[in-house]
């Protein structure tokens, strides 16, 4: 084993590659809780975004159009858990499980139907890298950050701004209160259900970019269940990250580092003993049960967090 | 000199919920820049007429006008167009925004961008104008109720109402923040406010009011001048009847001690001191009062006694056992009976009818059940005869206790509890948010199982209710018994100023 293996450029660049699905899942996630929403189905947005990407990609071979397709995508499968959790104020959870199975099941048929065995297609129009060649001649950084995908930056642009959103703008103001005592915020004026509905979309946007981001900027391909559970990381990073933004991305890096750790140490041996990849493999799944039983610092969550909100009866 | 119309002028309002009249025919008539009190008993329609006021409610027939034009409000957004703003009972506050932040939101009069300091210093601004003060930049959650509820105040001054209705505004204030919100309603109608007060308590009505409306049944039962009537003809005019007193205590013949706590220490659910070393006696035969601003200790020294808090030291003796460490089970078998605070949450299982409701904590020993097999016929026998015997309305054992009203929802809790001739009765906040008949129910029935030689340990935040049925007080204060003195001896500024943390000047 080697400082290479642990803190090397390489290692660096993977925790961000691997870290960015997750922040914009945890993007995702916060945005909606913070409204009051729960939103597990983040996990069925950025599957279904992973998947339309691809066939729009194929069909249009205009990654611009693919992206907007996966954003849609992951928007509709949204939509219907904000029809579910809001109109008709359904359990939140249940709603959320039936679409994840759902956006599983319609993307392993669909993918069947359309791409049958042979898999999809290798030309697939890619999301590009962003090449900041004037980096290049600086060590380490050059090899960290001058080559990543430009969805990689533009979730780090979408943590700051959504992070000046929340709090420090009128409507993010006007979505945390509609998260904390909706009725307060009612009797006031604010439209609980339109910003509910806003943040449960914005969430499945976000989610799908995640998915799409795989899809069309890592593998350019699409295998079933792909996303491997990055949308319930995702979760587990909002709660890490005490959900706000900033805590999200932080979160997200954590994971990241750990996937990257477990990828770079394949193999290494301290002294004659081989380290045990594969559990290194689980430490971002420990740190998650951790963040979520609460024992990453006291965190809480917006008060009116997965309740369903039902206005003041006007007889 | 021309007579100004009323600024509020409401006619023959009707409103009709399915089956039930709310309100009929119902006249409310207020002059600008008066303190107008709304009074009358839970259900007698105050909060109904106040909604329709407010524009919550439609009315289903009737007339509103303000300042003499006919107006029609279809949302609370109507309301507050028009200059009407409402205190709410419960506050309608974000706690972990700040104090600036809740006054402005909704209507915050800037750009896409917000910014704290200018957001304060408007905050401020208004504080001067009205005399109140409340730092902008502090968090709700950190400031106590009484701050809390001049934040309500607050954000119906920003938007401009001149006419403020104040739902129940004392329900969770300390004597003291009491004094102080009436000398902030003296000045909101001095810089031309109009006030309506919807209250039940009579004493605030004398303090701060110019003139009344008395609703009963959702009728009109009166309307009266402040200064030319007085409490028992309010009270008359409430109740439909003359009120009875409590019956005068005479002294119960002691068995020794029902309950002797010695040195008790324990902490809050978020880790804090909330006991600091309780030492206290209830005799048989004896009401002991605990008087104390919510939040004090209160509710963790009851959950000590019953077992649903586990203290960090000390000793809870009942009938000279140490009870400190035995779950609920163990300790109610003893004699212990509990009327917790929140009767919804803790009192009952709301979607339970009475008659299971009556059951619960028996459920599992005969003739309620056999062999783990409830037996219904027993329960609902069992249910019959406790809803009529604790006179629960509608008297029917079948009925889903949450569709009671609060004071039957009591009046089953005090019916499980006290059908098992408790030795000691704990009751925290036995009478919040009852009307006057049910607290009379209640306090009677406390006062019977006084004299049957029980030991009653009665947390209340009311001193009226302490000093009714209390034959020594003691005041609780950050976890700490200040003061404990026999009722008789106790003067209710006394009292108010130990609930403040004042042992000094209260003894000076």
């Amino acid at each position: 084993m080697t400082w290479e293996m642990v803190v090397g450029a390489s290692v660096f660049a993977a925790m961000l590659r691997l870290a960015a699905p997750i922040a914009l899942a945890a993007l995702g996630g916060t945005m909606t809780e913070r409204s009051g929403v729960t939103n597990i189905a983040l996990e069925g947005s950025m599957l279904v975004g992973c998947f339309f990407g691809v066939v729009a990609a194929d069909r249009t071979h205009n990654v611009w159009i693919a992206l907007a397709v996966a954003l849609l995508a992951g928007m509709a499968l949204a939509a219907l858990h904000a029809y579910a959790s809001i109109t008709l104020r359904a359990d939140q959870i249940v709603s959320g499980m039936a679409l994840n199975i759902l956006a599983l099941g319609l993307t392993t048929y669909l993918d069947y139907q359309m791409y049958g065995t042979t898999g999809t297609p290798a030309d697939l129009a890619a999301v590009p890298d962003l090449h900041l060649t004037f980096l290049n001649g600086i060590p380490y950084v050059g090899e960290a950050i001058a080559d990543q995908n430009s969805i990689v930056w533009a979730s780090l642009l979408l943590v700051v701004a959504l992070q000046v959103f929340l709090f420090r703008t009128v409507l993010g103001l006007r979505w945390r209160a509609v998260g904390e005592h909706p009725r307060a915020a009612e009797t006031v004026g604010v439209d609980v259900r339109r910003i509910r509905y806003a943040a449960v979309l914005a969430s499945g946007a976000l989610a799908a970019l995640g998915g799409a981001y795989l899809s069309l900027g890592v593998v350019h391909s699409f295998t079933d269940g792909m996303t491997g559970g990055r949308g319930f990381i995702g979760l587990a990073a909002m709660i890490f990250g005490r959900w706000t933004p900033l805590g999200a991305l932080a979160a997200s890096l954590i994971f990241g580092y750990g996937n990257a750790l477990s990828t770079s140490l394949q193999g290494a041996t301290v002294g004659d003993t081989k380290l045990p990849v594969q559990l290194l493999g689980t430490l971002p799944y420990i740190l998650t049960i951790l963040a979520v039983a609460g024992f990453v610092g006291r965190s809480r969550a917006p008060a009116a967090d997965g309740v369903p909100y039902e206005t003041e009866g006007h007889a | 000199m021309t007579v100004s119309p009323p600024i509020v002028e409401m006619r023959g309002i009707v409103k009709v919920f399915g089956d039930l009249v709310a309100l009929d025919r119902v006249d409310l008539v207020v002059q600008e820049r008066e303190i107008h009190a709304l009074i009358g008993e839970n259900g007698a329609g105050k909060s109904t007429l106040m909604n329709v006021l407010y524009g919550l409610y439609r009315p289903d027939a009737g007339t509103i006008a303000l300042r003499g034009q006919e107006v029609r409000l279809r949302s609370p957004r109507d309301a507050i167009a028009r200059g009407i703003g409402m205190i709410h009972q419960h506050f309608m506050l974000i706690p972990p925004l700040t104090v600036a932040e809740n006054v402005v939101l909704g209507d915050e009069r800037s750009g896409p961008m917000l910014s704290e300091g200018a957001l304060a210093a408007r905050v401020r601004d208004l504080e001067e104008r009205f005399h109140i003060t409340v730092d902008p930049t502090a968090k709700v959650e950190d400031i106590p109720l009484g701050l809390q509820q001049r934040v309500e105040i607050l954000k119906v001054l920003y938007r401009g109402s001149d006419l403020l209705i104040f739902d129940e505004p004392t329900a969770v204030l300390t004597p003291q923040e009491v004094d102080e919100l009436f000398v902030i309603v003296r000045k909101l109608r001095d810089e031309g406010k109009t006030v309506i007060f919807i209250t039940h308590k009579l004493r605030e009505v004398f303090a701060v009011t110019d003139r009344i409306t008395v609703l009963r049944d959702g009728r009109n039962a009166g309307e009266l001048e402040t200064t030319s009537t007085n409490a028992s003809e309010i009270a008359r005019l409430m109740v439909g009847r003359d009120l009875k007193r409590p019956a005068a205590r005479t002294p119960v013949p002691s068995s020794g001690p029902a309950l002797e706590i010695r040195g008790l220490q324990a902490k809050s659910d978020r880790g804090a001191q909330a006991l600091k070393g309780i030492d206290l006696t209830v005799n048989a035969g004896e009401i002991l009062g605990i008087a104390g601003v919510g939040g004090n200790g209160q509710s963790e020294l009851a959950e000590c006694i019953l077992g649903l808090r586990e203290p960090t030291a000390g000793t809870i003796l009942v009938g000279g056992a140490d009870v400190a460490h035995d779950d609920p089970k163990r300790t109610r078998e003893r004699g212990v009976a509990y009327v917790p605070e929140d009767r919804r949450a803790e009192g009952l299982v709301l979607a339970f009818s009475v008659a299971d409701n009556f059951i619960l904590g028996r459920q599992d020993t005969p003739p309620f059940s056999k062999r783990g097999v409830l037996d219904t016929d027993a329960i609902r026998a069992n249910g019959d005869r406790l809803a009529k015997e604790f006179d629960v309305r509608p008297p029917n054992a079948g009925a889903i206790v949450g569709n009671l009203s609060g004071g039957n929802q009591q009046k089953v809790v005090l019916g499980r509890e006290l059908t098992a001739q408790p030795k000691l009765i704990v009751v925290n906040q036995p009478t919040r948010g009852l009307d006057i008949g049910s607290t009379e129910y209640v306090w009677e029935r406390l006062l019977e199982e006084r004299a049957r030689g029980s030991g009653v340990l009665l947390i209340s935040s009311e001193l009226d209710e302490i000093r009714a049925l209390a034959d020594r007080i003691a005041v609780m204060f950050e976890g700490r018994l200040v003061a404990t003195l026999p009722a008789a001896d106790a003067a209710e500024e006394q009292l108010g100023l130990l609930m403040a943390g004042h042992a000094e000047a209260a003894s000076a």
